[in-house]
């Protein structure tokens, strides 16, 4: 015997959480930070024939503090990597990264002195979308698979806390990104 | 170790210019190459070899009137290969050569359209090559300047007093190569970091790539795998 | 910035911007830095712009490039030669193709090499497709840059149309690595002529809307007129090709001037300008893709012609054995070649192995090629040694070249004119740091 019984009809029982990050998914915006030929998939992604308006998200800042998510796209270069973090750190929390494309995910085919192998070694990445570059279609999918899970579900007040103490728990004592290995088994 | 193939690069320091034989051995691609495994073979062979007249085409107007110009400079390597013409300059002599290709209505070449480097380590005492791409658009003509220099001495002059274009292209000839532009107004990393170390278009240069590793198995960076050439 | 020798100097890197305001305003002087870039909307990739103001006039503005710096010509010194195809058509993304022909051009001039009549045809036909595109490009984030984001829109519209048909050629969208040393990967599918056909009719049914919306719209001119001028001599100075020595008036264009692929051969005329700004550019390019729209109708019905013929050279010394199809993975394959190398003949196993693995050699030397890329002269500089794989590689890419005006178009003018100028230039920055 719950509260659930005594409620007249048409109202629903949820958790604060739950509506926020219901909430937060529709305001999910994305910061303009075009790197290479992924940048031009981005672009095509909030073009006419992919449309990313249909679901209200055409608007990407300019301004990172108005932006909660970045999407990495294209190959990062030594020189670009700090400016990247740079962007990274202004936005507001909370915050997510889509690593866009094969460069952004593991430095792709430009295994070479220029290039920073996989952008998680700057900043922590939510979704690794693979593709050299993805289809639009592909953006589109990881945007949803995004918004359906940590957007939706992201923790607020000490849940969040206790979430972000774990995570740099476990940051602090895992490898770097260079060491780790046997992650694709 | 970058050019797997190094060891196999032995030179011969007979030359005074550009065309110093290469020696190699093993396996290569003009004439018959040592497929036998036995890799015993050895052949040289020229990077440069110099054409002799005629040049065809339009090149012989090019290198008499250049002659005529400054009889003085030393243009006598010249290399003529898929229609196209390469003139070998002392580096001393590039600003007057330069000026010359510009000034000259017979020359007229209004534009450079690409400085870049090259890096021979088998070169002895001129390793490192800039390339000067030359377009006459009067005469609608192209011409390449070829200037050596040595890794131990790598100044050449500039050229942008006479090419304002040439400008970023020299910084990153520099960038890449460590070739010092004498005279270039502004010489600094121009697609490199401010504070990175080392040239890294050169072939002593690591490519830098790392160990990437899938399900267990682990790939070297491609400079550091099996080659053929 | 600490240097206080040139006068106070204001970190907008936090604190309280009135705080900024109120000293800029006591002090009375108008001079600002602003660091525009490397993450800026407007600035068409990662370019950084450090601009010196007085008020909200340019007084010195200074490049930063380097910023997608990808070290792609020393990758390519350790992959074969046709591996380098896959390489460079990562340069200058939004014209990929361009950057496969030059250096597949460069290549086979070394090797001395003849490619097939199709090939060229083919090759032609994703250049100028590819023209189109990469001007649709220019012309629609030139427009969103300073507010017509229609032209965007509509710019992407006719893009996909053309990246559709790529799509369908060599299967995918974008960095193609189709134009191969020796001709071109595979040849059209049997859909490929109704469809080329029908990017026609789309194109033929949209491409004037561009001129239709702009070229006479008093905001799109207020913008645009006499805006980045370059003259000339200016254009000369600073070695400009393509567009922008067009917007000035003089007919160069590689594709008649030094004729490759078979150009000569072809029907269009060179689009000129003599306004030396802004907007004689947009309408050159505007006009171009109507140009292009015209060779890409020759090579349907040169294509028709040659149907079935060879689009890479038989030399088997060069080309990968087999003609490829699509098979039921989507990949492409070869079963004829599959039965031929594991059912009868070691040799042509032991062949193919070196092909793909090993590659082909190409003589020692060099050579250099340019072609006329949307953008202007797009070179390619290759020196072999004599194996299987480039000595060197090093494209001239023209935005790399063009940015260089960026402060001669714009040091005197409005910060909102840097925007038009930039735009006008066209670079695109992957092709500019490479």
């Amino acid at each position: 015997m719950g509260i659930e019984d005594k409620l007249p009809s048409g109202v629903l029982l949820t958790t604060v959480e739950g509506v926020i990050g219901w909430l937060r998914q529709a305001s999910f915006w994305p910061a303009t930070m075009g790197l290479a030929c992924c940048a031009i998939e981005m672009m095509a992604f909030g073009a006419p024939r992919f449309d990313a308006g249909r679901w209200g998200q055409e608007v990407f800042r300019a301004s990172p503090r108005q932006a909660d998510l970045l999407i990495v796209s294209g190959r990062v270069s030594q020189k670009m990597a700090p400016v990247i973090r740079q962007v990274y750190d202004q936005m507001p929390n909370p915050k997510w990264v889509i690593s866009m494309g094969a460069c952004a995910s593991s430095g792709g085919m430009f295994n070479n002195y220029a290039i920073v192998q996989g952008c998680d070694h700057i900043v922590p990445v939510d979704v690794y979308l693979p593709g050299c570059p993805p289809r639009p279609d592909m953006l589109i999918d990881a945007m949803f698979k995004l918004r359906k899970g940590d957007v939706a579900h992201h923790a607020i007040g000490p849940n969040r806390i206790a979430e972000d103490e774990a995570a740099e728990q476990a940051a602090l004592v895992a490898p770097s990104t260079l060491e780790m290995k046997g992650l694709m088994r | 170790m970058t050019e797997p193939n190094a060891a196999d690069l032995a030179e011969v320091s007979d030359g005074t210019s550009a065309e110093q034989r290469v020696t190699r051995k093993g396996m290569w691609g003009q004439g018959p190459g040592d497929t036998s495994g036995y890799g015993g073979i050895v052949r040289s062979f020229e990077r440069f070899p110099r054409t002799d007249r005629p040049y065809g085409s339009y090149f012989d107007e090019i290198v008499d009137r250049l002659h005529g110009l400054l009889p003085s400079v030393d243009l006598d390597h010249v290399v003529v290969a898929h229609d196209e013409l390469t003139i070998f300059v002392p580096k001393a002599d590039l600003l007057d050569v330069l000026t010359a290709c510009r000034d000259d209505a017979l020359l007229r070449f209004e534009v450079c359209v690409s400085v870049s480097g090259v890096h021979f380590p088998d070169l002895v005492g001129e390793e490192l090559h800039a390339v000067y791409h030359l377009l006459s658009i009067t005469h609608n003509r192209r011409v390449r300047l070829q200037v050596t220099c040595a890794d131990s001495d790598p100044h050449i002059p500039s050229s942008v007093p006479t090419y304002p274009m040439t400008d970023w292209h020299e910084r990153e000839t520099y960038d890449m190569f460590g070739i010092i532009f004498d005279g270039h107004p502004a010489l600094t990393r121009i697609l490199m970091p401010d504070d990175w170390e080392g040239f890294p278009q050169r072939k002593d240069y690591p490519l830098g790539g790392i160990p990437v590793e899938y399900k267990g198995a682990v790939v070297p960076p491609p400079d550091q795998r099996r080659s053929y050439s | 910035m600490t240097d206080e020798s040139v006068g106070t100097v204001y970190v907008a890197q936090g604190g309280d911007w009135d705080d900024i305001v109120r000293g800029q305003a006591d002090r009375g002087d108008e001079k600002i830095v602003i660091n525009m870039g490397p993450q800026h909307p407007s600035t068409h990739g990662v370019l950084r712009l450090i601009l010196e103001m007085d008020g909200e006039t340019v007084t010195s503005l200074r490049p930063g490039i380097g910023f997608l710096h990808t070290g792609i010509e020393k990758n390519m010194e350790y992959r074969t030669f046709a591996q380098g195809s896959t390489f460079v058509t990562r340069m200058d993304y939004v014209a990929p193709i361009f950057n496969e022909v030059a250096y597949c051009m460069a290549v086979e001039k070394l090797l001395d090499m003849k490619v097939p009549e199709r090939a060229d045809v083919i090759r032609v036909l994703f250049m100028e497709l590819n023209r189109i595109s990469s001007h649709l490009v220019a012309v629609g984030t030139g427009g969103m840059e300073i507010g017509a984001l229609t032209m965007m829109t509509i710019g992407f519209r006719e893009r996909e149309m053309i990246l559709d048909f790529f799509e369908a050629v060599c299967g995918t969208r974008m960095n193609h690595a189709y134009i191969r040393p020796g001709g071109v990967a595979i040849d059209l599918p049997d859909d490929g002529l109704p469809r080329l056909k029908g990017v026609i009719d789309w194109l033929h049914k949209h491409l004037w809307e561009y001129g239709a919306f702009c070229n006479e719209n008093p905001i799109f001119k207020g913008r645009m007129k006499g805006v980045a001028t370059l003259n000339l001599t200016q254009c000369m100075v600073y070695g400009a090709s393509g567009p922008v020595l067009r917007a000035a008036g003089y007919p160069w264009d590689l594709r008649k001037s030094q004729p490759y692929c078979g150009y000569e051969t072809y029907d269009f005329d060179v689009i000129t300008w003599d306004t030396n700004d802004a907007y004689g550019r947009f309408r050159i390019r505007v006009a171009e893709m109507t140009e292009s729209l015209k060779i890409v109708e020759q090579c349907y019905d040169r294509l028709e012609a040659t149907t079935g013929q060879p689009v890479m050279v038989e030399d088997p010394k060069y080309a990968l054995p087999g003609q490829l199809t699509v098979g039921a993975d989507g990949q492409g394959n070869s079963n004829e070649h599959i039965k031929h190398i594991m059912g009868s003949s070691m040799e042509a196993l032991i062949h193919h192995f070196k092909m793909v693995t090993e590659g082909f050699r190409v003589p020692a030397g060099q050579a250099y090629v340019a072609i006329e890329s949307p953008k202007g002269e797009l070179g390619c500089h290759v020196v072999s040694d004599g194996g299987t794989r480039p000595y060197r590689v090093h494209m001239r890419d023209p935005g790399f070249n063009h940015l260089q005006a960026a402060p001669a178009m714009c040091e005197g003018a409005m910060i909102s004119d840097v925007v038009v100028a930039v735009a006008s230039l066209d670079p695109v920055l992957g092709g500019v740091d490479r």
